[in-house]
């Protein structure tokens, strides 16, 4: 059995001009110990189905799905205080924005512990260990004196770094990081890289990475999806999905890399395919 | 020939004043930089954030002077410490901001934004300036029915295209692009470098591009800055910069720079299955 089965979700928001459809009917399932990389461009619902998954997104959302499991519990007949036990707990979640997603008005120690008392119920000194192996695990130097400090006072690859820890906090079995080395600098993305790909081997983690760059899920992927306005386009194994890709648009992406170009033009997706080719070969 | 931009010897204090509790300070964003870029092609500068390159950026673009150093632009001195700027001046160096979001005003139309630069630095009509806002929206992949649109009504690839048109309705020798594409989608991104090359190629345009991507780099650049702290630590063209790296921060860089091949994939996968 699957760690987490996601089976034809939809997802639509209410807008003024009628019903969007931001995901139509994307199926997924992680394994424990697996990494699976969600690729595709902004606006291709992935991270919309995340957050749909742990039940994140505002009212105005409407989430169906045939099959919506989590180690074998059924996310969608949950009650919401029931789910928030189960998320950020045994599903954490890494975000995009590292200084926009913590808190400003609190210490970074504070928001860490916040997460050990309610979900672990753990006493102050307890939580304070924790939260300093928890800083030394992600490798913040002086992990207690930090503890003490407000997100501005850190840099960005800091504060992701936090943001890890916060979600490892309870040992999750699926962590699912949103575009999380989008905002930083090459170097810092290799060590936050590095980071999540030893702690994912080491706790034996589901690990779903979101991204649009093609070079973190070279460096990190066990499989891929690549998703395009909503729909699933190709599912596959890192190593077929670079080295022979079935749709038309991933062999567009790929070649829209400057990596790969040849010549002095980039070839662009636009250019030669239109929707329809794209979803020609969409799977379900 | 003269060089289209030629710093010597650049360098920018910046002086953080004391407090009761705290004493003065002075970082040295910049320190001593040395580099030249001739008509039509493009100087690449790399580094991470905080290493100086938008400082940089600010200095050529004369919107900051530069503490000490010289700045020629086609050849003449130019010091906006000492003198005040002249609209011939400005409108040979403009500058595209990386974020495409930000330095769009939300109240105003695309047809006022455009026109704007010519309003300040020229006598040209209004009619005038409409048609060349017109035709300049053409040139860069728009229409001339987003005269009249808002920002918000726009895409982020189809605001940097806004972004790099206001940058061009003066003509500019020397386009200053700092981090252009960092904030758009890989196939979004693939058009824009692919406009920013055609624009060259029309106008015989001089880039100084910013950047921390150096694949897009690889891709664009005809010469290669990497800055380290403040310093330039490897200056040389392309081919030498990526087939030979002198210094330790450029091969750590290197080094760090995801590779998106299949014999790197295959190599990863090796590396885990013995693990």
């Amino acid at each position: 059995m699957s760690l987490f089965e996601i089976e034809n979700l939809v997802v639509e928001f209410q807008t003024a001009a009628g019903p969007f459809r931001a995901v139509d009917g994307v199926s997924m399932k992680v394994n424990a110990g697996e990494v699976l990389a969600i690729v595709g461009e902004s606006g291709s619902g992935k991270s919309v189905s995340m957050l749909a998954a742990m039940g994140l997104l505002p009212w105005t959302a409407k989430v169906t799905a045939d099959t919506l499991r989590f180690n074998g519990i059924d996310l969608l007949g949950l009650s919401p205080s029931d789910r928030r036990k189960i998320v950020g707990k045994d599903i954490a979640m890494i975000f995009q924005e590292p200084i926009a997603s913590l808190n400003p008005c609190f210490t970074v120690g504070f928001q860490i512990e916040e997460v050990l008392r309610i979900h672990l119920g753990l006493d102050k000194k307890a939580r304070r260990a924790r939260a300093i192996e928890l800083f030394d695990l992600v490798g913040i130097p002086n992990p207690a004196e930090r503890l003490g400090h407000f997100p501005h006072q850190m840099s960005g690859g800091q504060c992701q770094r936090v943001m890890i820890a916060i979600a490892l906090s309870c040992n999750p079995k699926l962590l699912i990081a949103d575009e999380p080395t989008t905002a930083l600098d090459v170097t810092i993305q290799k060590q936050i890289l590095d980071l999540l790909m030893r702690l994912q081997a080491e706790h034996g983690m589901g690990l779903i990475i979101i991204t649009h760059n093609m070079g973190v899920v070279a460096e990190t992927a066990d499989r891929v999806i690549v998703q395009y306005k909503g729909r699933k386009i190709e599912e596959a194994d890192v190593l077929s999905l670079f080295e022979s890709p079935k749709s038309e648009y991933t062999r567009a992406l790929l070649s829209a890399l400057p990596d790969n170009a040849t010549g002095d033009r980039l070839p662009t997706i636009a250019e030669f395919l239109s929707d329809d080719q794209i979803f020609a070969g969409a799977v379900r | 020939m003269t060089h289209v931009l030629e710093a010597r010897n650049l360098t920018r204090d910046y002086h953080i004043p004391g407090s009761l509790f705290k004493k003065a300070r002075t970082v040295h964003a910049v320190k001593g930089v040395s580099f030249s870029v001739d008509q039509g092609k493009t100087l690449a500068i790399v580094g991470e954030s905080g290493c100086g390159k938008s400082t940089l950026a600010r200095i050529v673009t004369m919107i900051d002077p530069a503490t000490s150093g010289e700045m020629l632009i086609d050849g003449a001195k130019v010091d906006i410490a000492k003198e005040r700027l002249t609209p011939e001046m400005r409108q040979k160096v403009q500058i595209v901001f990386q974020n495409p979001y930000g330095t769009l005003n939300p109240r105003k139309k695309i047809g006022e934004i455009l026109t704007e630069p010519l309003i300040i630095n020229t006598s040209m009509k209004a009619d005038d300036r409409r048609d060349k806002a017109m035709a300049m929206l053409k040139k860069v992949g728009l229409e001339e029915k987003h005269y009249g649109r808002y920002p918000h009504m726009f895409s982020g690839g189809q605001r940097q295209r806004v972004a790099i048109a206001r940058a061009l309705m003066l003509n500019p020798r020397l386009l200053v692009l700092d981090e252009p594409v960092s904030a758009l989608d890989l196939s979004v991104q693939a058009q824009v470098l692919n406009l920013l090359a055609d624009l060259q190629d029309e106008y015989q345009l001089t880039y100084v591009f910013i950047s921390h991507d150096l694949s897009v780099v690889r891709y664009i650049a005809d010469d290669v800055m990497v800055m380290y702290y403040g310093e330039a630590v490897e200056y040389g063209s392309r081919e030498e910069v990526f087939s030979d790296p002198k210094h330790n921060y450029t091969r750590t860089l290197f080094a760090a720079t995801p590779r998106a091949d299949v014999d790197s994939i295959k190599a990863r996968l090796a590396r885990k299955n013995a693990a």
